[in-house]
């Protein structure tokens, strides 16, 4: 049996709104996908998910109609089913790893999770099992996916927890990165967050870690006994090109946060979003797509930029694939060199040159080179940079003993520990960007690397 | 939380408001800034810290109205709530790391345009406190627009008004003063610009010459305020900067001015549609 084709919004309508791109499988689709599971005995998909979801056992449970029971195994390791289902870049994990998909397609494991975290959260199912208090306070800074895993975790074996968050939501890049067609915030984040908070976690928004209070407070004076840094990689990159100052170049990370934390594309927010007729994307990472997928949705003309070819690009296959759905243009081998602008200091282009791709280099990527006289011009009135972020030096800066490297990433080791005793990191603060699960993967190790330093 | 204590109207267009918050008020300094929401689909408005009161666990902002943000902002009413309310955001003034013992005897020169007084009273209390020799001069449209004059005399040695006007203190620029004091043989160490972005530009211009370092606070555009979005960022000393992390003080002869009132007209358009259509405060 062929894999079961998941209902999405055709392209030509999507393209005109903010709602959710995939609808996900209804029960019968579910059951019949399920059904497509081996069960193997040595499960090869469980093997590469970063939480270690027991996914053949949950399958198992859809194909039994037990949907209550699959919530549950879910919610043994992962806190955040619903949006993993929707975000994880399950083709090169879980999926990637599936035998059927070594001759055929594999399991959409993915939108399995999605259909039983959905069904369990419109049929209010309750995941949450809070433990009883064991008298130990943790902190943890940052309400992001790694932030949350690690709270949960450390939730259910009975620590009061504390998560300070700098903006006035919760969720992190869940909330101020990731678009609401992708991953909406009503319908799927707050309802996450707030079983995260069933299980007695503590959300406080509004504080900066580094300034409101320091790390040193929270040990010294507010009486926690460990904390765990998930501050996330927020510091967007800028490439230093001539022009990168032109009124109407953005940051990814500006763009989407006025679209998504701001609700800039909504007529009842008061935040203000700059549309370009012409938009010019420089990146091919998950933030590229999605600034390229917003900007179209505010109804602009959008052609991304990137210096590799297609084969390369970093983001999720589903997301270039609606990219190009939704009427996208992808230059690629495509390098900018300088932003044009006008007289008046805004946009009006952006100056590329052609790349092609060199010799392998170390690490057996074929590094792109430019080819010589291959410069041309590409007319825009916005470009939006999507190069990459770094993480914020604030709380490394203000926490004495808190080692980094030099690309400015706290040293933790596998576990979570820093340099600093009793102060734990993980996630995009400790590894540069990158997804949604391996953040929630090292929170997790982190609440178990916790838990034994307060047991020592 | 974010509970306001205390409002009074400084001018018909400028409003204090003392607000509770007891971790911001024991952790802000000089030079440092807050961020606010006035409603629940609010933007994030950055506002500069006007002073703290670590005792009572308050802080007090100054806010003028120039759009239907800050339009919303000050229809807040003593009792009411902000909706958010975070900081203290930036660094601190370079002068709060220093030993009281350095700043004593130290002669400074702040130029406080408009607004700028607000954001210049807890530097000028801050140093007067510790001995150093304090001169500031205010700039305003007209007499009505002077904020804080008797809050601020109490914490220099001089305090030098100028209007536009003529209509209270010294008729025209600040510049002019600024001329005028160094011509009288005033000395000093070091100057502090705080106001409208093309009064610190010709501050800068002004001061140049005389070898006074000169340090400037940029209001330049943010969202989060706290490094994520780059809408802040600033060609200082041909590097580029972001206010909200790095600064939002920096070596004025270094600041690329031009380019930095550019980028604060970026959403000029949209902020004059959002105003028309603001009917908070003014039907009333």
């Amino acid at each position: 049996m062929k894999r079961i084709p998941v209902r999405e919004q055709a392209p030509e309508v999507r393209a005109h709104n903010f709602d959710e791109v995939c609808f996900g499988y209804n029960e019968e689709e579910a059951l019949l996908e399920a059904s497509r599971c081996l069960n193997c005995r040595e499960p090869r998909c469980m093997q590469k998910c970063p939480v270690s979801v027991k996914i053949p056992r949950f399958i198992e449970q859809i194909r039994n109609k037990d949907f209550a029971a699959a919530a549950e195994t879910i919610s043994q390791d992962s806190s955040l089913p619903a949006i993993c289902g929707r975000v994880c870049p399950q083709e090169t994990q879980c999926e990637g790893n599936c035998v059927l998909g070594v001759k055929g397609e594999p399991v959409a494991i993915g939108k399995l999770e999605r259909f039983v975290a959905d069904w369990s959260r419109d049929n209010k199912i309750k995941v949450a099992h809070a433990a009883p208090l064991n008298g130990k306070k943790v902190a943890i800074v940052g309400s992001g996916p790694s932030g949350l895993a690690c709270a949960s975790d450390l939730a259910r074996m009975g620590y009061d927890v504390t998560i300070f968050e700098v903006l006035h939501k919760a969720g992190g890049v869940l909330q101020y990165g990731i678009p609401e067609f992708r991953l909406p915030k009503e319908k799927v984040v707050e309802p996450e967050i707030e079983n995260v908070k069933a299980l007695g976690v503590k959300i406080e928004t509004n504080v900066v870690v580094g300034r409101t209070v320091t790390i040193d407070d929270l040990l010294e004076k507010e009486g926690f006994s460990a904390v765990f840094v998930g501050s996330g990689a927020g510091l967007p990159r800028f490439m230093n090109i001539p022009g990168e100052n032109f009124n109407g170049v953005f940051s990814a990370n500006e763009f989407l946060t006025r679209n998504n934390l701001m609700r800039a594309f909504s007529p009842e927010s008061d935040t203000p979003v700059y549309i370009g007729k012409k938009v010019a994307v420089v990146g091919g990472g998950n933030v590229a797509m999605d600034a390229a997928r917003t900007a179209l949705r505010l109804g602009s003309e959008v052609t991304v930029v990137y210096r590799r070819t297609e084969k390369e690009l970093p983001a999720r296959a589903e997301e270039v694939h609606h990219a190009l759905e939704e009427g996208i243009v992808f230059n690629m081998l495509t390098n900018p060199v300088e932003i044009l602008g006008d007289e008046k200091g805004w946009v009006r282009g952006l100056r590329c040159v052609r790349m092609q791709l060199g010799e392998p280099d170390a690490s057996g990527r074929r590094s792109p080179v430019e080819v010589p006289g291959s410069q041309f011009d590409i007319e825009a009135d916005v470009v939006i940079m999507a190069l990459g972020t770094s993480p914020n030096p604030l709380i490394a800066s203000t926490t004495a003993g808190l080692q980094t490297e030099r690309h400015g990433c706290i040293v933790a080791s596998e576990d979570g520990a820093t340099s600093r005793r009793g102060v734990f990191a993980g996630g995009d603060a400790v590894t540069g960007a990158a997804t949604v699960i391996l953040a929630m993967g090292a929170g997790r190790r982190a609440a178990a690397a916790i838990h034994k330093y307060l047991s020592e | 939380m974010y509970n306001i204590v205390k409002k009074t109207f400084l001018t018909p267009t400028i409003c204090l408001m003392e607000v509770e918050d007891p971790r911001i008020a024991s952790a802000a300094q000089p030079g440092q800034f807050l961020i606010v929401r006035a409603r629940p689909q609010g933007e994030r408005i950055p506002l500069t810290i006007c002073d703290y009161n670590r005792e009572k666990g308050t802080v007090t902002i100054v806010i003028q109205i120039i759009g239907a943000s800050s339009r919303m902002i000050c229809a807040l009413e003593e009792g009411e709530s902000f909706t958010d309310f975070v900081g203290p955001l930036g660094q601190p003034s370079d002068f709060v790391k220093e030993d009281d013992g350095q700043i004593e005897g130290r002669r400074y020169l702040f130029v406080a345009g408009g607004l700028g007084t607000a954001p210049v009273y807890p530097q000028a209390k801050y140093l007067f406190e510790r001995g150093a020799k304090v001169d500031v001069i205010v700039g305003a449209k007209t007499a009505d627009m002077v904020i804080l004059e008797k809050e601020m005399s109490a914490v220099c040695d001089n305090l030098y008004i100028c209007t536009d006007d003529g209509s209270k203190g010294t008729r025209g620029l600040v510049t002019e003063k600024i001329k005028a004091l160094l011509a009288e043989g005033k000395k000093y160490d070091q100057a502090v610009a705080i106001g409208p972005m093309i009064m610190m530009k010709f501050t800068t211009l002004t001061l140049k010459e005389t070898g006074i370092p000169l340090v400037v606070s940029l209001n330049t555009l943010m969202v989060d305020g706290t490094g994520m979005c780059g809408g802040c960022r600033v060609t200082v000393g041909g590097r580029n900067r972001f206010a909200c992390v790095e600064g939002p003080e920096f070596n004025a002869y270094e600041v690329d001015f031009d380019e930095a009132m550019r980028r604060q007209t970026m959403y000029k358009p949209q902020e004059i549609e959002a105003d028309h259509k603001c009917r908070i405060g003014r039907d009333k």
